[in-house]
């Protein structure tokens, strides 16, 4: 009985309902301590001295470093400086210039500058450091920045000759500010040194290979470390980079102590110190014929990329080859900016870019059409990008192409223009976006990558081992599905390990929709290894004769794809999915309140492998995306959000969330697991601008996330 | 002091003024009931109080005593809600999960739609979008144990 | 029940930060909760969802506490003549099932529903939201517009404070440090009543406008969230009761309130609204 396709029942077991699942701060270890990070509270200056105090008469003469350190440690305290770093104190990702810990340079708020731990969490939060600092003016505006952090330049044909023969110029400036991602359990890892005089690291991480790396470059390359996932509350990005930098706290600490560190932000904390979504201004300069017919792109993207690089090259890298939107034009230019501001650096949160520049993109195809006189379904249709279409890149695209597919199903099944007369003049609005996204890493990413994927054979079945993890979206279980069906074994005797780097393969980061399409494909060639080895015997059979053996294979991109990183041409993506998005609403008139009665979601990405799982993906994404239009607004003041709590910061409730309705389409991507395509980012593009496009159907000249009402009460009206 | 747990009479030494999620998770051991934001505003900590929804991040412990608290624990392995929601996909990551079924548990006979979104009005979720946590809901309270299906409402 | 079984400390603390610094006791009685109010000067603590937000943020002022959440004298709804009596305790579940409050004061209902979630309604108090003396109270504005009367009470005394005297600037009143509310009064509400809360978003917000009004012989209006208190506005209510036009009275509302900008909301907006609210006020209340 073939497990892809059905619902089947999930490798996590009963444990997530019952509350036996083992989330980082529900893990305890004897003599574990509990790490606190002091952090800088000015956004750029310099560090000049430290005292550090604690209450109930306990003080430490000022200035005096080595007498400081001795009375904390007589009183059960673990300090940690940079000093204490073995290795090199840079945090590896794409560039090294984010130190673990500040030096003397502070370059945002919130910085981390010291560690502590203690056995005992009011003894440990009773210690007072004051840092006096030098402060330095910060800048905060990326447009006002002179600090080019990143620019990609995507050109296409010949814009400005394009621009000159336009019936049409029209020009827009969009923005969208931050998004917090608020997984509901925030970060956190416990460090525990091993008795082999190494380190494991447990916790809330998307990708533990990358911990591997950024705490190999903090204590060595020999340095004998393991990260090991535990049950994670959500990730949606915010997981992918930040862990690395707590993981190499908690490290520290345990070293320093000797002793297990456990370091659990609350809430406050998370919210103000780790990453965000990237604030965008995108500018765009169209030249359109006057039946519609889109001649020239002209595309400025600017991101926020806050004070160090971190992933700030990839997200404009994304966010720059979908700016174009899903649409042809043969002449086109993109250029975008990452600029570095002093605050907390922004990085992956899902979407990775392309929620930004699509926004902007299809809110203004709506203002094209409103211009030209033109149904902007029409404007759509005539200008989507069809199979043997070159995208922004110079991408060929192929049948798995699915712009009209999804748009003409969309409009169809929300009666669309029927009600977009209806509605006109009253206090309800019906809004639309057609949007896609890029599956897998960047052109070169995934051969750069290097994935690996490894199944060992078991007594009664087969078990994965693969880095990749599972954050909620539902990994184990497609894993297993795959692999059963390629080994042509039942479901049920597929197991799925633990992320523990020590044990599984490297696969890649969990992120970039790459976990179904990319991993879950090497795990079917090996699967298929397997199977050949096998023979006619079962596992078990095989097991029983011979013993075990594993299969591991590496990721081959597939063989036609031609990408040059420097001149930003060629084949961006292996395959997207689609999407089109329709947004109904009702506006309160004395209010401004937007109450969203429905989301039609039409989405294509290859096949479902677990439809439920995958309409699961949708749905969420999806309220993510609402929240993003309409609610989250992150308040920045001298470089650091202010109102970092749930009650200031708020994500949709249930009376929040729309009724929704998913429709799932097929159009199999050849070189998919199964024809799977990528599906997680996908939802979070289309719901913002479906929103802005239905304000402006009710009459409001919306150009900037999120459309709170207070912004509406200011707003043009059309 | 004194309270019921989970259909125990319970003895546990903790400060008066210590948070009742703390008692829980620390003094009592039980890591089901989880910590989202520490303000009332995110329903992961929820139990039970005398059959009352609350959040136990807000709840002094002296004011459990001669009480009767129900945690998650306290449904066991095998509760059909719970297994309705690892089904429907009522949970993904599942943070929220232990929160969402306590909160759930006070609904009544036949609820509409409407009724269930009040309910977990005070619980947030992330991962899901609520739909399935609905479907997970409803069916649980119709009885039924028929496999997910994916038409939408 | 099974007997007993002690469960000590057995996994390191986690306890949070200014628990030890706490000394917590508890009231068994209202006469206990009121001497001790005075010879200790602890603070009350009902349902703790305001002291226990600023406990988990490290802002919690007061170390000496008592907790009155068990003194069932000061729970329960009754109608004693004409008048609603509500028991200080009363939480906003309690106020949302009750027939009286039903009957009698609609709009408070409306506005429990719309505090934070079920679990904030199970155990947030009316006398807490009033003691708090938040100007973004959700129960404020209803009991500002139908002149309620806050019952206080200390080891020795007894007295009455018209709700129109109850608040003297941001979150002060006239309560002494040895009183406790124990119980809001409200005579019967002649008129229709009418409520809307403006929230961030549609469950479990913080109001950015709160407004409560009662369209009888002569309209009162309160407006929470738009200034340092709760606010009557008694010369828009007058402009109205003259027979002077809606712009009239939106005119002086917006001399009566003094909204500002916040982390939610704008003192544009407030004003915009306010406004039309109040027209919709009226227009939904008219016969």
């Amino acid at each position: 009985m073939p497990s892809v396709g059905q619902n089947v029942s999930r490798k996590d077991g009963i444990g997530k309902a019952t509350g036996r699942a083992q989330y980082a701060d529900d893990l305890v270890f004897p003599g574990m301590l509990h790490g606190r990070t002091i952090r800088s509270t000015i956004p750029h200056g310099r560090i000049r001295s430290t005292t550090i105090s604690i209450h109930s008469g306990f003080r430490t003469p000022d200035h005096d470093d080595a007498s400081q350190r001795g009375s904390l440690a007589r009183h059960g305290f673990t300090f940690v400086s940079h000093r204490d770093i073995p290795g090199r104190n840079v945090v590896a990702l794409i560039e090294a210039d984010q130190p673990f810990l500040a030096e003397r340079d502070v370059l945002h708020q919130a910085e981390p500058i010291f560690l502590l731990a203690h056995e005992n969490v009011q003894t440990l939060n009773a210690l007072t450091i004051e840092i006096t600092y030098d402060t330095l003016e910060p800048v905060f505006d990326p447009e006002k920045s002179e600090g080019v952090l990143k620019r990609i330049d995507i050109v296409k044909g010949d814009v400005e000759f394009a621009l000159a023969r336009a019936d049409v110029i029209v020009e827009g400036t969009y923005r969208t500010g931050h998004q917090e991602h608020v997984y509901i359990e925030p970060n956190g890892v416990i460090a525990v040194p091993e008795e082999d005089g190494g380190i494991a690291v447990y916790g809330s991480v998307q990708c533990p290979f990358y911990v591997i790396k950024a705490l190999k470059s903090l204590l060595g390359d020999d340095a004998k470390v393991r990260v090991i996932q535990t049950e994670t509350g959500g990730g949606f990005g915010g997981k992918e980079e930040y862990p690395s930098i707590l993981a190499g706290h908690a490290v520290l600490l345990a070293r320093k102590s000797g002793r297990p560190v456990k370091m659990v932000y609350d809430r406050v904390e998370d919210m103000i110190a780790t990453t965000k979504r990237h604030p965008s201004i995108v500018k765009h300069r169209t030249g359109v014929m006057r039946d519609g017919r889109i001649v020239a792109m002209d595309v400025d993207v600017i991101l926020d990329g806050g004070a160090y690089v971190t992933l700030s090259p990839v997200v404009l890298s994304r966010g720059c080859i979908h700016a174009a939107g899903a649409y042809r034009c043969e002449n086109t230019r993109i250029v975008g900016r990452a600029m570095f501001t002093n605050t907390p650096p922004n990085g992956a949160f899902r979407g990775f870019g392309a929620p930004q520049t699509e926004f902007a993109v299809e809110v203004h195809m709506d203002r094209i059409a409103e211009q030209l006189g033109i149904d902007p379904v029409e404007l759509r249709r005539m200008n989507a990008l069809r199979p043997g279409d070159q995208t922004a890149t110079g991408q060929t695209l192929r049948d798995d192409t699915s712009a009209l597919i999804v748009l003409d199903e969309a409009v169809k099944r929300t009666d669309f223009h029927r009600k977009r007369a209806e509605y006109k003049g009253t206090n309800k609005a019906i809004g639309l976006s057609l949007f896609y996204h890029g599956s897998g890493f960047t052109g070169s990413g995934e051969r750069h990558l290097n994935s690996k994927a490894r199944l060992d054979l078991t007594e009664h079945g087969v078990r994965i081992a693969v880095g990749s993890t599972e954050i909620g979206q539902g990994t184990r279980t497609m894993h297993a599905q795959i692999v059963a069906d390629t080994l042509q074994i039942p479901y049920e005797s597929v197991e799925v390990a633990q992320p523990d780097t020590s044990k599984v393969a490297d696969s890649g980061p969990t992120v970039a929709s790459r976990t179904c399409m990319v991993v879950g494909k090497i795990l079917e060639e090996c699967a298929l290894d397997m199977r050949a080895k096998l023979g006619s015997m079962t596992p078990g059979q095989y097991y029983a004769k011979h013993g075990s053996f594993s299969v591991e294979r590496k990721y081959e991109p597939p063989d036609w794809i031609e990408w040059d990183d420097h001149t930003y041409r060629g084949d961006a993506y292996a395959t997207f999915a689609w999407g089109c998005d329709v947004a109904e609403l009702e506006i309160d008139p004395d209010t401004y309140e937007i109450k969203p009665i429905k989301l039609t979601a039409v989405q294509e990405f290859g096949r479902p492998i677990h439809p439920a799982l995958a309409k699961g993906q949708i749905e969420g994404g999806t309220a993510q995306g609402l929240g993003y239009a309409l609610i989250e607004r992150v308040v920045m003041k001298d470089g650091a959000m202010a109102n970092a709590q749930l009650t200031n910061y708020v994500i949709p409730t249930t009376l929040d969330t729309p009724a929704m309705d998913v429709v799932m389409l097929e159009n199999r991507y050849p070189d998919g697991p199964f024809g799977a395509k990528g599906l997680g980012e996908l939802p979070m593009d289309g719901p913002a601008p479906a929103v802005v496009n239905a304000l402006r159907h009710y009459g409001l000249d919306v150009r900037e996330l999120p459309a709170t009402p207070e912004l509406l009460a200011t707003c043009d009206s059309l | 002091m004194r309270f019921a747990l989970n259909g125990h009479e319970e003895d546990v030494d903790a400060h008066p003024a210590a948070r009742l999620l703390d008692v829980l998770r620390v003094e009592c051991g039980l890591t089901g009931t989880k910590e989202g934001c520490g303000e009332g505003e995110c329903g992961a900590c929820t139990v039970l109080i005398d059959g009352a929804p609350v959040c136990s991040c807000l709840v002094p412990f002296s004011q459990v005593e001669h009480a009767h608290v129900i945690t998650i624990e306290g449904l066991g392995d095998d509760h059909p809600l719970q297994h309705r929601f690892m089904d429907e996909v009522g949970a993904q990551c599942g943070i929220c999960t232990p929160g969402m079924i306590m909160a759930a548990l006070v609904l009544g006979k036949n609820p509409t739609l409407d009724d269930v979104k009040t309910a977990l009005a005070g619980n947030l979720c992330r991962c899901t979008g609520y739909g399935a946590i609905y479907r997970a809901v409803l069916k649980w309270k119709a009885g039924d144990e028929s496999p997910p299906s994916v038409e939408s409402e | 029940m099974e007997s007993g079984r002690r469960v000590a400390a057995k996994r390191g603390e986690r306890v949070r930060t200014a628990i030890s610094g706490l000394d917590l006791t508890r009231a068994r009685s209202l006469a206990d909760a009121l001497r001790v109010v005075r010879d200790e000067q602890r603070t009350p603590i009902a349902g703790a969802t305001d002291l226990y937000v600023a406990l988990n943020f490290g802002t919690l002022k007061p170390s000496l506490l008592v907790d009155i959440w068990g003194i069932d004298g000061l729970r329960g709804i009754s109608v004693k003549g004409d008048t609603l009596v509500i028991g200080a305790l009363t939480t906003y579940t309690d106020a949302i099932k009750s027939p009286h409050v039903a009957k009698r004061l609609p709009m408070l209902a409306d506005a429990s529903r719309l505090v934070g979630g079920p679990q904030i309604q199970n155990r947030g108090t009316i006398g807490g939201n009033i003691a708090n003396a938040s100007p973004a109270g959700d129960s404020l504005p209803v009991f500002a517009a139908v002149d309620a009367v806050v019952v206080l009470k200390s080891v020795d005394s007894e007295r009455r404070v018209p709700f129109r005297d109850f608040y003297t600037g941001y979150r002060t009143s006239v309560m002494r440090p040895d009183e406790l509310i124990v119980a809001v009064e409200v005579a019967a509400v002649e008129g229709k009543q009418w409520f809307r809360k403006v929230g961030t978003r549609a469950a479990q917000a913080i109001s950015k406008i709160v407004v409560a009004g009662v369209r009888g012989d002569t309209p009162r209006i309160a407006y929470g969230s738009v200034a340092p208190t709760v606010v009557r506005a008694r010369e828009t209510e007058r402009v109205l009761a003259s027979g002077g036009s809606i712009d009239d009275a939106a005119a002086t509302l917006q001399r009566e309130i003094a909204p500002i900008d916040d982390l939610r909301s704008t003192a544009d907006y407030r004003r915009r609204v306010s406004v039309n609210l109040l027209r919709r006020f009226w227009s939904d209340t008219a016969s």
